[in-house]
């Protein structure tokens, strides 16, 4: 069983962005990129069904500007088999992304593709669904334990109330949850000899995809800052202000 | 044209998130509302949506396809009932999330996730990176999908009046997923992402049975308890007790965050609460800076005299 993960290159979830002094978007110039952390739990889950002899083959994708081939190395470095880099300057909105990713399955022809459930830039959460969309598969979304047995995938998915379990009929997309497991440190050698293996490099014109934005970002504006800080010495004092200054209880 | 609304419920109540979708559609000024509720023996769920303010129609699916919300058949079936709308309208919630982007692929058309504001029927205002941004996007297609944040929407109003039920066939089965159970997490407390006032726990608490310190000031004022991911991730509590980024989006009239730091993740769950307090022995904690009352000390000494200060007082749920 082949296995496809997606890695976003994103801003590291511990920077605080800035939004530019032109409102045109968010600051990105000298700024620490990672992996989505979604996406390392993604590689994760994809090499943990290779060690159990699940998955033959891992690939990493990633689609956007030069250096995302970085973030494919990292899912190499993870334990990942070859990469697959989608090169372009142009901004990719999700539906561009699953109908590249969907040129990419028609070539690898994959039994399952992963999928962080959301990117921590533009918290769109709709990649991993369209591209189920677009090959007619069944999706496990959300998902915090992947279990594959005769062509089926049970998948127990996070919901709103708790948890659910759905079964799949093979071939699948699954979008990963923070609980699905804890993604390993890349270790020095395999760092080196993630050096060496292979990534293919497509553009979006090699794959026939037309993947202009079909969304306009007008502005971005830094949201309404909080006025916080205030302090109460004890609950006698916090009680009081509750009820007689905020009102709320 | 009109606008379609597809209601989220249980197959016996529909989602108060709902009627803040509505309220948004109403804001698009896009034309008729119609309500669309597939379950199966949904039939008093439809009746409950006639009654929403500002609709002109409510259209059900009862059937077996339907009862547990399956992505694959719910999208078949809303794809084939868009010809008639130029917006299909879901709210933000995990349901909401599993099916919109299904049914925007393969309509071909983008989906705007999560808006904050309607600024006209095709741009809106939608947070990113965890909201430290907003970002106003226009989109131009014929047809539009879009989640709603439900904090973000006044409740629809319910009026005396009923509009009418058109009673619908089922769409096509892709026959690729089936439902196999469901582990639903059981509480009398209010529901997190529509309770008046919230109150969580952190890595603070130290474990699952101190929790208890957490409900009894919950109790004592009517709040739903959550989390934040730490205390999840350590198995103190059930995972969608979770509050954040990648959690519950909550905005009650009083949010109670103890024993949490305040991570950004965190915060982008809880901001836009209306009044915030903090309780947490680091003076220095990040989540100082967003709470309205601040009050720096230990929880296993704060939580039991707040409690009784509430019952001294007198403070008793609304
Ligand atoms: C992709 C991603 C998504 C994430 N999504 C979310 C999300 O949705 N929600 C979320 O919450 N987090 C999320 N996180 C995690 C987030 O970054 C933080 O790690 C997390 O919020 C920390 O939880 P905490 O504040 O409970 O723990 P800590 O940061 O460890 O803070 C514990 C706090 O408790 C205080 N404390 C300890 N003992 C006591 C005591 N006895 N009395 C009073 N105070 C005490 C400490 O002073 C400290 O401030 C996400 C992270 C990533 C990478
Ligand atoms: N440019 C990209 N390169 C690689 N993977 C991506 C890209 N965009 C989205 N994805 C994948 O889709 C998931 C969800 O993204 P989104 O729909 O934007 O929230 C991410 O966690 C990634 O796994």
């Amino acid at each position: 069983m082949k296995v496809v993960v997606a890695v976003k290159r994103v801003i590291d979830y511990n920077v605080k962005v800035r939004v530019k002094n032109d409102e045109s978007g968010i600051e990105t110039v000298n700024v620490k990129m990672s992996m989505n952390p979604f996406d390392e739990i993604a590689v994760e889950e994809a090499i943990r069904l290779h060690e159990a002899g699940i998955a033959t083959e891992v690939i990493a994708v990633s689609l956007g500007e030069a250096k995302c081939a970085e973030t494919i190395r990292t899912a190499l470095a993870m334990g990942a088999d070859r990469g697959i880099h989608v090169k372009t300057d142009e901004e990719l909105q999700p539906l561009a992304v699953a109908k590249l990713l969907k040129a990419i399955c028609e070539k690898e022809k994959p039994d399952m593709v992963i999928v962080g459930k959301q990117a921590i830039d533009d918290d769109c959460s709709q990649t991993g669904q369209m591209l189920a969309a677009l090959m007619g598969w069944a999706q496990g979304t959300f998902a915090s334990k992947v279990e594959i047995n005769d062509g089926k995938a049970q998948i127990t998915r996070e919901i709103d109330g708790g948890l659910e379990t759905v079964e799949l009929s093979m071939p699948i997309v699954v979008t990963t949850d923070l609980r699905l497991n804890e993604p390993r440190y890349a270790s020095l050698p395999n760092i080196m000899k993630a050096k060496k293996k292979q990534i293919d490099e497509y553009s979006p014109e090699d794959l026939n995809i037309d993947a202009t934005p079909r969304l306009k970002t007008l502005r971005v504006d830094e949201p309404p800052p909080r006025k916080g800080g205030g302090k109460v010495a004890d609950v006698a004092e916090l009680v009081d202000k509750l009820k007689n200054e905020a009102g709320v209880i | 044209m009109s606008v379609l609304v597809i209601a989220e419920h249980d197959n016996h109540e529909i989602k108060g998130a709902t009627l803040n979708t509505v309220t948004a559609a109403i804001a698009l000024g896009a034309g008729d509302i119609e309500v669309l509720v597939a379950g199966q023996n949904c039939q008093t769920v439809a009746e409950q949506a006639t009654a929403i303010n500002g609709i002109s129609k409510v259209r059900m699916v009862d059937n077996g396809l339907y009862g547990n919300g399956l992505a694959e058949p719910f999208a078949a079936l809303v794809v084939g009932l868009a010809k008639d709308y130029t917006h299909i309208l879901l709210s933000h919630t995990t349901s909401g999330k599993n099916v919109a982007p299904r049914v925007a692929a393969l309509l071909d058309v983008v989906q705007v996730s999560d808006i904050m504001e309607v600024q006209s029927s095709n741009t809106f205002v939608r947070p990113i990176y965890a909201g430290n941004a907003l970002a106003t996007v226009q989109a131009d297609d014929p047809k539009l999908v879009i989640t709603v944040r439900s904090t973000a929407f006044e409740k629809a109003e319910i009026s005396d009046e009923q509009v009418t039920i058109e009673t619908l066939g089922a769409g096509d089965n892709p026959e690729i997923s089936s439902f196999v159970g469901q582990e639903l997490t059981r509480s009398e407390r209010p529901e997190l992402t529509s309770a008046r006032i919230v109150v969580s726990g952190g890595r603070g608490m130290q474990s699952g049975d101190n929790f208890h310190l957490v409900e009894a000031v919950a109790d004592k004022i009517g709040a739903g308890v959550g989390a934040s991911r730490a205390a999840v991730d350590a198995g103190y509590v059930p995972n969608d007790y979770q509050v954040g980024q990648t959690g519950k989006i909550v905005a009650p009239e009083l949010y109670v965050a103890v024993g949490i730091s305040g991570a950004i993740q965190h915060l982008a769950g809880m901001k836009d609460s209306k009044v915030i307090v903090a309780i947490n022995k680091d003076e220095e904690a990040p989540i100082f800076q967003v709470a309205d009352y601040g009050l720096v000390g230990d929880l296993f000494e704060e939580l039991p005299a707040l409690t009784s200060e509430l019952e001294k007082q007198g403070i008793k749920p609304r």
